[in-house]
This record gives C-alpha cells, sequence and structure tokens, in this order.
C-alpha cells in the first residue's frame, strides 16, 4: 500500500504529513513512559518483524498479492504511540535505502499505513478492556479485528487522499481499494493473531495488552 | 534472562523470514499497485531524487546477478538496519532518569 512520488498533490502530502510527524513525535515523547528497560529492545525487533513480514506478499486474488502491515500488531505490543514510531521507522528505511514508497508521499504512508491501525486498535484495547476484560480471549479478538480493520481503514484513508489530489475519483477507486484490502486483511489478521498468540503464550509481560506496563511490580532481578 | 532469549529468538526469525522466505513471496503487484494499473494512475508514479541512487532499490541487492539472491540479501541488510533503527531510537528516546529503589 506504499505511495509512491506522484500519486498525491502537495497540499495532500502536506496535509498527511503534518498529523504523521505530530503521532510520530507523542511516540517519541512518550518513549520513556510507556518502555520500561525491558522492553526497549522490543520496539527494534518490532520494527525488524514488520519489515520482514511486510517482504513477505502473499497471492490474494487474480495476479494480486498483499502484504502484512503491522500497525496492529505493534499498537499491541507497544501501544498506539510506539507503534506509530516502528511504523515510521520501517517507511523511513523502506523509503531511502529501498525506494519502497515516496519520500513526499511519506507523511501519507506513514499515516495510511501506521497511525490510523495504530490508534483505531488503542481504540479498540481500551474498549475491549472496558466490555471484555484484559484476558487473552480480549486480547487475539482485538488482534483478529483490528487487524482487519486497520487494512480497511489505510486502504479508505489512502483512496481518498488519492482523490483529493485528483489523481482518480473516490468513486473510482474506493471500491477497488477495499474490494481488495477486504482479502489482504484477513492475511494480516491471521499473522498479528499468530504473532500475539506466540508473544502471549511465551513472554506475556512483554505485551501492553495484556495489562499497563507496570500495574504488577516487576520481579526483582533486573540484570 | 528469559527476556533476553525470547527477544533473540525473534529477531533471527525476523532476519529468517526476510532472508530466506521473502524471495519466494508473490511478485505480483500488491492491493494499491493493483488498483492504480487497473485505475491507469499507475503511471504518474515517479521516483524521488534521492530515490535514484537508493543503495538496495526495490530489494535487489545490486551486484547480484540472482534474482533470489538478491532479493535475500536485500532482506538480510534491511531487517539488521531497522532492527537498529528502531533499538537506537528507543534507547534515546528512553533517557528517563533512572528509577532505582535505594537498597
Amino acid at each position: 500500500m506504499h505511495i509512491p512520488d506522484g500519486f498525491l498533490s502537495t497540499e495532500v502530502a502536506v496535509a498527511c504529513a503534518v498529523p504523521a510527524a505530530a503521532a510520530v513525535s507523542v511516540g517519541l515523547s512518550r518513549a520513556n513512559v510507556d518502555l520500561d528497560e525491558r522492553r526497549v529492545p522490543l520496539l527494534g525487533v518490532t520494527a525488524a518483524f514488520v519489515f520482514a513480514a511486510q517482504m513477505l506478499n502473499f497471492p490474494v486474488a487474480g495476479g494480486t498479492s498483499g502484504h502484512f502491515l503491522g500497525a496492529a500488531l505493534a499498537a499491541i505490543l507497544l501501544g498506539p504511540w510506539l507503534a506509530c514510531l516502528v511504523l515510521a521507522v520501517v517507511l523511513l528505511v523502506q523509503a531511502f535505502v529501498f525506494a519502497d514508497g515516496g519520500i513526499t508521499a511519506l507523511g501519507a504512508n506513514v499515516l495510511n499505513m501506521g497511525v490510523i491501525g495504530a490508534l483505531l486498535v488503542g481504540g479498540l484495547m481500551v474498549g475491549a478492556r472496558a466490555l471484555i476484560g484484559r484476558g487473552r480471549t480480549a486480547l487475539l479478538a482485538v488482534s483478529a479485528a483490528g487487524a482487519w480493520l486497520a487494512v480497511m481503514a489505510g486502504a479508505t484513508t489512502t483512496s481518498v487522499e488519492l482523490a483529493l489530489s485528483g489523481t482518480v475519483p473516490l468513486g473510482t477507486v474506493l471500491p477497488a481499494m477495499l474490494g481488495v484490502h477486504a482479502l489482504i486483511g484477513i492475511g494480516e489478521a491471521v499473522i498479528t493473531v499468530a504473532a500475539v498468540s506466540a508473544v502471549v503464550a511465551t513472554r506475556p509481560d512483554l505485551v501492553g495488552g495484556v495489562a499497563p506496563p507496570r500495574a504488577e511490580p516487576v520481579p526483582v532481578p533486573a540484570g | 534472562m528469559r527476556s533476553r532469549l525470547f527477544l533473540v529468538v525473534a529477531l533471527a526469525l525476523a532476519i529468517g523470514l526476510a532472508t530466506a522466505v521473502s524471495p519466494f513471496a508473490s511478485s505480483s503487484p500488491d492491493g494499491l499497485e493493483r488498483v492504480a494499473g487497473d485505475k491507469a494512475f499507475v503511471g504518474q508514479g515517479e521516483l524521488a531524487p534521492v530515490q535514484e541512487d537508493a543503495p538496495v532499490p526495490h530489494y535487489a541487492f545490486p551486484g547480484v546477478a540472482n534474482p533470489r539472491v538478491a532479493t535475500g540479501l536485500a532482506g538480510f541488510v534491511g531487517t539488521v538496519l531497522v532492527f537498529a533503527a528502531g533499538y537506537g531510537i528507543a534507547v534515546v528516546a528512553n533517557r528517563r532518569p533512572v528509577q532505582r529503589a535505594t537498597p
């Protein structure tokens, strides 16, 4: 879903870059609140996993592929703001090192593939905690639904940005984008649930969604 | 200790996937590329000047003839680079005063 340069007007690119940069700077400023010492390396590992999984395009329908985005997974592991930071790191490296996704479109890509999904999943986690508690089932339900919805929301904002840029009419691009991403979103949900299950099974304390980082006393031996 | 083991395994998995599995991933256009082709705006896409000499353009490591090896190398380099960048940013952003209980 990486938008290359040339698809967006300057106005739309700037209008996307501003909220994207704001969300990333919230992530940066919250890092010392949301990350305890144990979870500092988790940010790097999550970013690495998201990058790697984004390379694994899977076939969906009729000569089309989809790939993992990772905003939902990162939001569940690290919270929504640090997830924005993770996706920004991934997309920045992809744009500058691999020429994947535009430079002026970087803000839009961070918004579509990072911020929108991360905040959506963050909101779902808050809602799920209130309604069905903090258990494993609630977490996996949010993982599945959140992953799919994050992809659909990203496809929607991408379509709106393309339409506002005058690149393609909304009525043309939106149904096409939602149609194909409804399938890609299933792949996103499968990968997200698998990854969250693996983390919950082995290291539940690393999952931000299971309990707030400092709700339980940290076992003492820190070294 | 367990924490470190988990993270090392997870990082190794990421590097392994990017290096050994990505060469066999689908090369079909992704959702947006497909829609851009179908709706005839894919031609508007362009590379930014700084991307003309991107170090590893389009996930193909330069100078490697075998396309699968070129992709796998690109995946390896990219995953290590993203890990280093993410870890580095987290360390710098996490410079809070150390909370240490007085013994």
